[in-house]
């Protein structure tokens, strides 16, 4: 499970991420809403490790991020916000140093990989070199390396960014597939997608928590009936925080 | 040390699936025998032992060379982002430093290796000391080394490709250019003789013939490693500040 404590981090002195602290159980996919620049990739990018915070913590499965990286980042699968890829390797080729990274060797790397490629559809490509995918193809391969090693918890950053209407169906059905066993924390900017696929959501605005429940919780909040409305009541839009 | 030799395979594999290797290998095997057959007069010196015909003019291609390998190693993560995967991967930062470090003196290994004709040729034609040959082949890879430290620490600032292999190869000319005696003598005239023995110390020409002449010295030896670490150290430090 992740539980994220007092989570905060300053560039400078801008702080893009302000004490934000909340857990996500296994069986339980919270999404993470909020407007461009309100700090969704960067406490992705803390809770993964590749960040270090300013201040506060993110456990998962009760090991400390900040403590113990290596420990931690075992027990996560990620997708970054763009799905980077090498671009000079196979999606096969990938997908079995991902799993070296993994510590996976043998039988055990041979079936995650062939598992993996299952999952996410890849079959037809995966002799393909990453240079000639397209873009649906290219966010499933950074997908299936996150799954790779069956991690507890998964960190999805806008996991259906940029795909046709068929693919972000079959991720989302994914998604909530895995969601049964696993903590799955994942961003988007799809208020649809927090119906078809969460248990439960966050909005952020300006590196702060301002909205926090179940989707039918939140669209009972707006008062009208629509989570786009609570979204707009919440945040700040681009040229009020210019102003 | 597994996770070394993870990404060591990835990135050799990276170099000779794509013409960067084999172009650079060719180039630096053409330079290197057009200079010992024209300038170091190989045919004509009656000298079998490579140091004065053949390895003299080593650092002056490998000077521009070997950034022209090690350019892409930070900078392709960056731009790509991979170097996120990479963050978030359970490894240690000195783990993708090592491996992509030895990968690349793996293809400038092959590339040296490749000189072996005129090895054999001197062989075949005189009585060279051969031990001599080695100590020149050992700094000439040490060169490499030196000089993929000094790139990676560079390709670690950018991601642009183009602006990492201009800086590094000029940080590489200054040290070899800049103490190479000819130039040396004329823009040194106005210093002390200490100065200039001191300068001389600095650059890579001292330790670098001392090796190629089959000198092994503890200063040459601990020239090369401080350099490697130093930059090594470094690269590792700027990856760390950059995400902080």
């Amino acid at each position: 499970m992740i539980e994220v404590e007092n989570l905060t981090k300053q560039f400078g002195s801008k702080t893009a991420v302000d004490h934000l602290s909340f857990a996500v159980k296994p069986g339980e996919v919270l999404g993470f809403l909020g407007p461009n620049g309100a700090g969704k990739s960067t406490t992705m990018r803390m809770v993964t490790g590749f960040l270090p915070p300013t201040h506060g913590d993110a456990r998962l499965c009760g090991i400390s991020i900040v403590a113990d990286p290596a420990a931690a980042k075992k027990k996560i699968g990620y997708l970054p916000e763009s799905a980077p890829l090498y671009n000079d390797m196979t999606v096969g080729g990938f997908l079995g140093f991902c799993a070296d990274v993994r510590g996976l060797a043998g039988t055990a790397k041979k079936e995650a990989v062939e598992r993996a490629i299952e999952t996410c559809f890849l079959d037809t490509v995966a002799r393909q070199g990453i240079d000639t995918l397209s873009k649906g193809y290219r966010h499933r391969t950074c997908l299936a390396q996150a799954l790779l090693h069956d991690p507890e918890i998964l960190i999805l950053d806008e996991p259906t960014d940029g795909l046709d209407p068929n693919q972000k169906h079959e991720v989302r059905q994914l998604i909530k597939r895995l969601g049964q066993t696993k903590a799955i924390l994942f961003s988007t900017h799809i208020l649809e997608e927090v119906e078809a696929a969460c248990t439960r959501a966050l909005i952020v605005d300006r590196g702060k928590i301002v909205a926090d429940g179940t989707p039918a919780e939140l669209i009972e909040r707006s008062g009208t009936g629509s989570l786009h409305d609570l979204f707009r009541q919440v945040t700040t839009r681009d040229t009020e925080a210019a102003a | 040390m597994k996770h070394v030799w993870t990404l060591f395979k990835r990135e050799v594999v990276s170099y000779f699936t794509h013409p960067i290797a084999y172009a650079v290998i060719v180039v630096f095997l053409f330079l290197s025998m057009l200079l010992a057959f024209t300038l170091g007069s190989f045919l004509d010196a009656q000298d079998a032992s490579l140091t004065y015909s053949f390895f003299l003019f080593l650092p002056l291609v490998l000077m521009v060379l070997v950034p022209a390998v090690g350019m892409k190693l930070w900078t392709d993560e960056q731009r790509n982002g991979t170097i996120e995967l990479l963050g978030t991967f359970p490894i240690s930062t000195w783990s993708i430093i090592f491996g992509k470090f030895l990968a690349a003196a793996a293809v400038w290994l092959v590339a040296l290796g490749l000189t072996f004709p005129i090895w054999l040729t001197v062989n075949w034609l005189g009585e060279p000391d051969n031990t001599a040959i080695l100590c020149g082949y050992l700094g000439s890879f040490l060169v490499c080394c030196t000089f993929l430290a000094i790139t990676l620490l560079v390709s670690a600032f950018t991601r642009d490709q183009v602006v990492c292999l201009v800086i590094a190869a000029a940080i590489c000319i200054v040290l070899v250019l800049g103490t190479f005696d000819p130039f040396l003598r004329t823009w040194s005239k106005a210093l002390p003789e200490g100065a200039v023995s001191a300068i001389r110390a600095v650059g890579v020409w001292d330790h670098f013939m001392s090796l190629a002449r089959g000198l092994f010295r503890v200063q040459d030896f601990a020239w090369f490693a401080s350099i490697i670490t130093a930059s090594l150290l470094g690269t590792s430090a700027i990856l760390t500040a950059k995400r902080a």
